[in-house]
């Protein structure tokens, strides 16, 4: 299997575990992943509320480049940049007056037909999931995780074409593929305050910490993230958390791919797993430290 | 009765039409049964809920919108456009009236949103990719927080979270396509 490979800004910098992790699961999963040379920005959170055009020209400009380079398919991990592409891939396909600005736009021609799909979806699919079970090496079924898949996976369904909004199971299954517990709770697609990260941190703190705590309701050792805006607010604004509301959650907030990594005896440090700011060690009361 | 009476007229619609010619989004068919309000998680925060700020477009109440902090407290979560039975493009319509008001230069109720924004974009035309540190740095000068958030921020720079320079690939290619998108938008 090979796929282009859209990182995006995040997976380059405050969001690298998620990058190095993934890579290193396709590794042992036999995926394989070529990064898009020239990709740009998708506009993330922030432009279309600047620039509606803008907002859909970026991602399109990626997509011309599949082509290119002889790919069809492109994989995307960040949440907010799937939901971008999906977003304008829609827009371009059912308004034919903003392709044709589009293409005025990039100078290029609208790679409408390009199949964008996230990381989940490859890994729940036959045959690989059936296959994942026989090639773990260590066994985190001592670990009971909240799988959390925030908003943009989702949202839309008829747009993002990933999974149902109201309770999706896609990231559960591939856990419970590579034998990690997972917990059933209600905030797996409840927003976490999102782009508020550095605007409204007030939000954030406030929106974060109910995810927190309800996955603490049910039971969850740690929280399973696909999406580096949702790791950021859960994971960095715990010390806040603990400022205004008493307690500190010292809940682990990790990538369902540093899971998947350590299920498939991949080591802790080819994970990233010292990058994260709210301490991970409690995992490992759980699983039994690493050989 | 307290409030004023709303004067309705056929320039009422030009804020409805206004929101479909830019946005695309058509708030006429709205029936205000209120299931964005009940699902928007930040909600709580602001003065108009969802709900009530369409109504005012369709109202054409243009300074009742103007003045909401609404659109500016949205996180983007798509959850009102999800749930909406007519099918809505809630959030699209909150866009909408930043992208609108921010071409006309308008205040907003929450400036710092606008900021983040202004630094974001400015950033990507400028590097092509978001360089993370130089974005917080251009967010911090326009909105005079220098100590907010500082505790965290050097939390993650010890745990090398952030490119110290930045990378200067796909800048000229984005900085093209602004060109493009910007002397299309023209009026």
């Amino acid at each position: 299997m090979k796929y282009g490979y859209y990182p995006g800004c995040s997976l380059h910098s405050t969001g690298q575990e998620f990058d190095k992790s993934f890579k290193a699961v396709c590794h042992k999963l036999g995926v394989e992943l070529v990064e898009l040379e020239k990709w740009v920005c998708c506009g993330a959170s922030a432009v279309h509320n600047l620039s509606q055009l803008m907002a859909i020209a970026l991602p399109m400009a990626n997509l011309a480049l599949l082509p290119e380079m002889e790919l069809e398919e492109v994989v995307i991990p960040c949440a907010s940049c799937f939901s971008r592409f999906k977003i304008a891939q829609h827009s371009v396909k059912t308004d034919k007056k903003l392709k044709r600005k589009v293409v005025e736009a990039i100078h290029k021609d609208c790679n409408d037909e390009a199949k964008v799909i996230h990381p989940l979806t490859i890994f729940s699919q036959k045959p690989l999931i059936s296959q994942i079970p026989t090639l773990v090496e260590r066994n985190l079924s001592g670990l009971k995780v909240a799988c959390y898949y925030g908003c943009l996976l989702t949202r839309p369904p008829k747009i993002t074409e990933f999974d149902v909004a109201e309770y999706p199971m896609t990231m559960d299954n591939v856990l419970r593929a590579t034998g990690v517990t997972t917990v059933d709770w209600p905030y797996k697609t409840v927003c976490c305050g999102a782009s508020f990260a550095l605007s409204k941190p007030d939000i954030v703190v406030n929106l974060s910490h109910n995810v927190i705590q309800e996955a603490k309701l049910a039971g969850a050792d740690a929280i399973s993230v696909a999406c580096p805006l949702c790791h950021a607010n859960l994971d960095t604004r715990q010390d806040d958390m603990a400022k205004k509301y008493g307690t500190h959650p010292q809940l682990p907030i990790l990538y369902f791919t540093q899971l998947m990594g350590l299920s498939l005896g991949i080591s802790p440090e080819e994970l990233y797993l010292h990058k994260h700011l709210t301490d991970v060690e409690k995992i490992f009361e759980k699983i039994g430290q690493p050989a | 009765m307290t409030e004023a009476a709303i004067n309705l007229d056929e320039s009422s619609l030009k804020l409805t039409d206004l929101v479909s010619a830019v946005g695309g989004v058509d708030v006429s068919y709205c029936y205000q049964c209120g299931k964005c309000a009940t699902g928007c998680p930040v909600a709580y925060e602001m003065d108009l809920v969802p709900t009530q700020l369409i109504h005012a477009i369709q109202l054409g109440l243009t300074d009742v919108v103007y003045k909401s902090k609404t659109m500016w407290l949205c996180a983007g979560c798509l959850t009102c456009t999800t749930c909406c039975p007519q099918e809505i493009d809630i959030a699209e319509v909150l866009s909408t009236i930043k992208i609108l008001m921010t071409r006309e230069g308008g205040t907003p109720q929450v400036p710092d949103v606008l900021k983040f924004t202004q630094s974001f974009v400015q950033n990507l035309n400028w590097f092509g990719r978001i360089y993370e540190l130089g974005m917080v740095g251009m967010l911090k000068l326009r909105t005079g927080k220098f100590t907010q958030d500082m505790a965290m921020g050097m939390k993650m720079l010890k745990k090398d979270k952030f490119h110290l320079l930045p990378r200067l690939r796909g800048g000229s290619a984005v900085h093209q396509i602004f060109k493009r998108v910007k002397k299309q938008e023209k009026p």
